[in-house]
């Protein structure tokens, strides 16, 4: 529930990333706090977001999982509104709020009737400032965040590959490690951190106010002022410089765990969407892996029957290069080096003869699609401004179907060429291991 | 398909489970008529996105299939976009896809669902093949062959996920002879034994006009929409349907624990007992004790001690699932295997204290506050009016269902409260699943 984490594969890059000529309207405060405002009065809600430019990115070893943690203490309450307070008053109002944590930033969101819109701005302008970090308080949520680790994680054997899979691929860079945390560091953040992560990053100019629904953007601008103006700008906070080392060859991992089907994920190295290349990869995974009609699903599912699911996904939304994955659960029976094998034979496909223009065409047609459909949520089209203006400016919605429009059939078989190679992949399997007691 | 995608709905599973404290309620949102064949339809234009969503339901899930052939309704839905006579699986997926759209159908205990979501400007072709998989499936032997293994595998992968593990396990000891016992997709043991016979004759039984609702949302006319219904399911016949006479579920006594053992971090808790059918009369006010016991987040009791005070759970939540012929409450939570007894001590305790104490002022207050003040929330998109449409209908609510909704919330006393609990809370005779490291977990019951 409440307080969550964004799992690394953030959204369907296509249905996400297809929000442009959104008619925002973007502001600017004298601390350096930005705003940018949809409205939008199909139905009388509206969503108030603020978007932090901190997530486990800013983060280094010893120190993993905090601005998670730091999420969750957002709860807990200020000087002048106790704990237990903020969900409480949200709820009473009928509303509803969360918090999600990723590798690049942190979000907090309420969801209102259009007329109480206004009523989490001086909760939000509030603890960004006063937020109360008591010891009990963080030793008790840190508890309650290492039960989050052992749900998502822990117990659930394919999400323990993914965090291997991203350890391995990262050396150097801090997207290898969880946005969660690692157990070991979870167990020994204090209040300290927790208050020095909290003076660094919580400041209006680091900020982004996204409001979306049925508002009145100059009346609710006006309320931001009031609440946020006089909170003073911070210094500019550190930038992260690390950028990760040019991968020389092959690299494999392996899960031993009780688990009932093998499951192999592949990550490699690819630019972000911001790169000349990103159009081409979000259409090359959706060919690979969009519906029944692409291509690891009719190979590998459907004809070969090898696997119970297959899939790719390009994760361009990141600020630094991230990858593009492939993975696959194996059917009962089916060997996971027969699996790893249709999957490549798939990629080698696609590289040595272009896409059909239907093929391309229908990836095209998905993303048009998708951006008129996701106008049916305020929340989506929140999160699609949040998450580009996070990572390259919201204003790149804009050029997004563009990009997505020019690409060929020749494009998409080059960049697999390009990218898609062995000497740039890692590899993570699952051995499922006999049933027996833990000790 | 992708696992982090599958996981990615956790984002929205806090708004869901808040949403499940009430079934979402509407305004005058539809206009409703029954065609000559029978078939109900509820049509609501909306028309600022051009798109359309259509959801279908047909009264044919898994308490109408016999309890041998566990996963026949869902195998039936599974097929229909796997062939038509005239199309092939390939030529369905790659229609709906090429335009954007989407065209699913899955079952579920009472009725199964198809839906269908487009651009406006293709909605003829949506109709078409919407029509053609439910009314001319082919069944064909080979993608029979297919889904079923896929079925098994799912089922098998399912294991992996301790939650669903004990969900299963949960349902199966509290509903015994009930149908909403067993498992929607069916068992490793029934499927096999399912046959291309058994899915024509269950679809012959029980897809027909008179047997469905169908609710369209978006941009559309109402004349538009009845010249496509006409068009596309004009022909549609009506069968002779007989009402499902199903075998009451007796209540246990005493309680009853199930203990299955996994090389698992955390155990895995359910703790509950038969609840109540929809239209009890009580729902109401079950839902307002409800959520203030563990429906509403972070403003329930079991949040604010388990989680909040004790830091022993990520999620703990609790829930009555009404559905038309009975329903269940159960309490969910996950805590590291050494703190499972002091947990399901809490769960216990809450569950007599608002069974003996009356809820405070403040807690009712804010339980109706959040329950009407949270409708505009609940019909504020295409996607959410066409699901509340459906429920309407379906449990029978009528569509004035949205003018008297906060009325009857508000009306609800600390007294009724109370009689609630006392009456659909039993915590001496309850079903206690616990799946997790056994050893680690000690359990004392």
């Amino acid at each position: 529930m409440k307080k969550i984490i964004v799992i690394p594969v953030l959204f369907v890059l296509l249905s996400v990333t297809a929000a442009f000529s959104l008619p925002v309207n973007e502001y600017l405060l004298d601390n350096g706090l930005k705003v940018l405002i949809l409205e939008d009065h199909k139905a009388p809600t509206a969503t108030f977001q603020i978007w932090y430019r901190v997530g486990s990115r800013n983060e280094r070893s010893g120190k993993t999982g905090l601005s998670h943690l730091l999420e969750h203490m957002m709860f807990k309450g200020t000087k002048e509104h106790g704990p237990k307070t903020f969900s409480q008053t949200i709820q009473r109002a009928g509303g509803m709020d969360n918090a999600f944590t990723s590798r690049d930033y942190t979000g907090y969101f309420e969801l209102l009737a259009s007329d109480r819109i206004t009523l989490p701005i001086d909760l939000e302008a509030d603890r960004m400032q006063n937020l109360v970090l008591t010891r009990d308080a963080v030793l008790s949520e840190r508890d309650v965040v290492t039960e989050e680790r052992r749900l998502r994680t822990e117990d659930d054997p394919q999400s323990f590959v993914f965090e291997e899979v991203m350890a391995a691929t990262f050396k150097n860079h801090p997207y290898r490690w969880p946005v969660i945390g690692w157990m070991s560091d979870l167990r020994t953040l204090n209040p300290d951190d927790l208050v020095e992560h909290y003076r660094t990053y919580y400041a209006p100019n680091n900020a982004v106010i996204i409001v979306v629904g049925d508002v009145d953007q100059k009346k609710i601008l006006e309320k931001i002022r009031m609440s946020f103006g006089s909170i003073s700008a911070g210094p500019p906070v550190p930038a992260v410089t690390s950028t990760e080392d040019d991968q020389k060859g092959e690299r494999r991992v392996y899960v031993k765990k009780e688990a009932e089907l093998p499951y192999i994920m592949t990550a490699y190295k690819v630019p972000s969407l911001s790169h000349e290349d990103g159009f081409a990869l979000d259409v090359l995974g959706s060919i690979l892996s969009d519906g029944k009609s692409s291509r690891f699903y009719r190979a590998l599912v459907y004809d070969q029957q090898i696997a119970l699911s297959a899939w790719a996904s390009y994760e361009g939304l990141y600020k630094d290069p991230f990858v593009f994955l492939t993975g696959a659960t194996a059917a009962q029976g089916k060997k996971i080096e027969d699996v790893e094998q249709a999957l490549l034979e798939e990629i080698e496909k696609i590289k040595k003869t272009p896409p059909s223009g239907q093929e391309v065409q229908r990836a095209k047609n998905q993303v048009e699609a998708s951006f008129v459909m996701q106008q049916d949520s305020i929340y989506m089209q929140a999160r699609t401004i949040g998450t580009f203006e996070m990572t390259m400016g919201w204003k790149f919605v804009d050029s997004y179907l563009e990009g997505i429009r020019k690409v060929t059939a020749e494009d998409v078989s080059r960049v697999a060429q390009k990218y898609l190679i062995d000497d740039q992949k890692t590899t993570g399997i699952l051995i499922p291991t006999p049933k027996e007691k833990g000790s | 398909m992708n696992k982090y995608r599958v996981l990615t709905s956790i984002a929205a599973l806090g708004i869901l489970i808040l949403s499940l404290a009430a079934p979402a309620p509407a305004t005058q949102l539809a206009e409703r008529e029954i065609l000559p064949n029978g078939m109900v339809v509820l049509h609501s234009g909306r028309h600022s996105v051009p798109m359309v969503s259509v959801v279908m339901a047909i009264k044919a899930g898994s308490i109408s299939e016999p309890a041998a052939k566990a996963g026949l309704a869902y195998l039936t839905a599974a097929l229909l976009t796997e062939g038509t006579q005239k199309r092939s699986s390939r030529e369905i997926s790659e229609a709906i896809e090429f335009v954007g759209g989407s065209l699913s159908a899955s079952a579920g205990a009472d009725y199964t669902t198809v839906s269908l979501t487009v651009l406006k400007k293709d909605i003829e072709l949506g109709f078409d093949l919407l029509s053609d998989i439910v009314l001319h499936p082919a069944f064909q032997e080979e993608e029979i062959t297919r889904k079923k293994t896929i079925t098994v595998n799912w089922l098998i992968q399912q294991n992996e996920d301790p939650g669903a593990v004990a969900s299963i396990a949960f349902s199966k000891a509290v509903f015994g002879e009930h149908p909403y016992s067993r498992q929607v997709q069916g068992t490793i043991e029934t499927i096999p034994s399912i046959t291309r016979q058994d899915l024509v004759d269950f679809h012959e039984a029980h897809y027909a006009a008179n047997n469905t609702i169908v609710s369209v949302v978006g941009d559309i006319s109402k004349d538009e929409l009845k010249l496509l219904l006409n068009r596309y399911f004009g022909d549609w016949q009506q069968a002779k349907i007989a009402e499902n006479a199903l075998p009451a579920a007796e209540k246990k006594k005493g309680p009853a624990v199930i203990k299955i053992d996994k090389d698992l971090t955390q155990t895995n808790i359910i703790l509950g007992h038969l609840g109540i059918a929809r239209g009890n009369p009580d729902y109401y006010a079950v839902l307002v004790m409800n959520y203030i016991l563990g429906g509403g987040g972070f403003a329930s009791r079991l949040m604010d001690n388990i989680r909040d005070n004790r830091g022993l759970a990520y999620d703990v939540h609790s829930y009555f699932s009404a559905s038309r012929y009975g329903g269940n409450f159960q309490v969910g939570l996950q805590t590291k295997n050494e703190s499972a007894n002091t947990a399901i001590g809490e769960v216990i305790r809450e569950m007599k204290r608002i069974q003996t104490e009356p809820v405070s002022d403040k807690e009712l207050a804010d339980a109706k506050s959040y329950l009407t003040g949270s409708f505009p929330l609940r019909i504020d998109s295409n996607s959410k009016i066409a699901g509340f449409n459906l429920a309407v209908e379906y449990y029978g609510l009528g569509l004035d269902y949205v003018d008297r909704y906060p009325a009857v919330i508000n009306a609800i006393t600390k007294e009724d409260i109370l009689r609630v609990a006392q009456q659909y809370l039993d915590p001496a005779n309850y079903v206690l699943v616990v799946v997790g490291n056994l050893d680690k977990a000690d359990l004392k019951y």
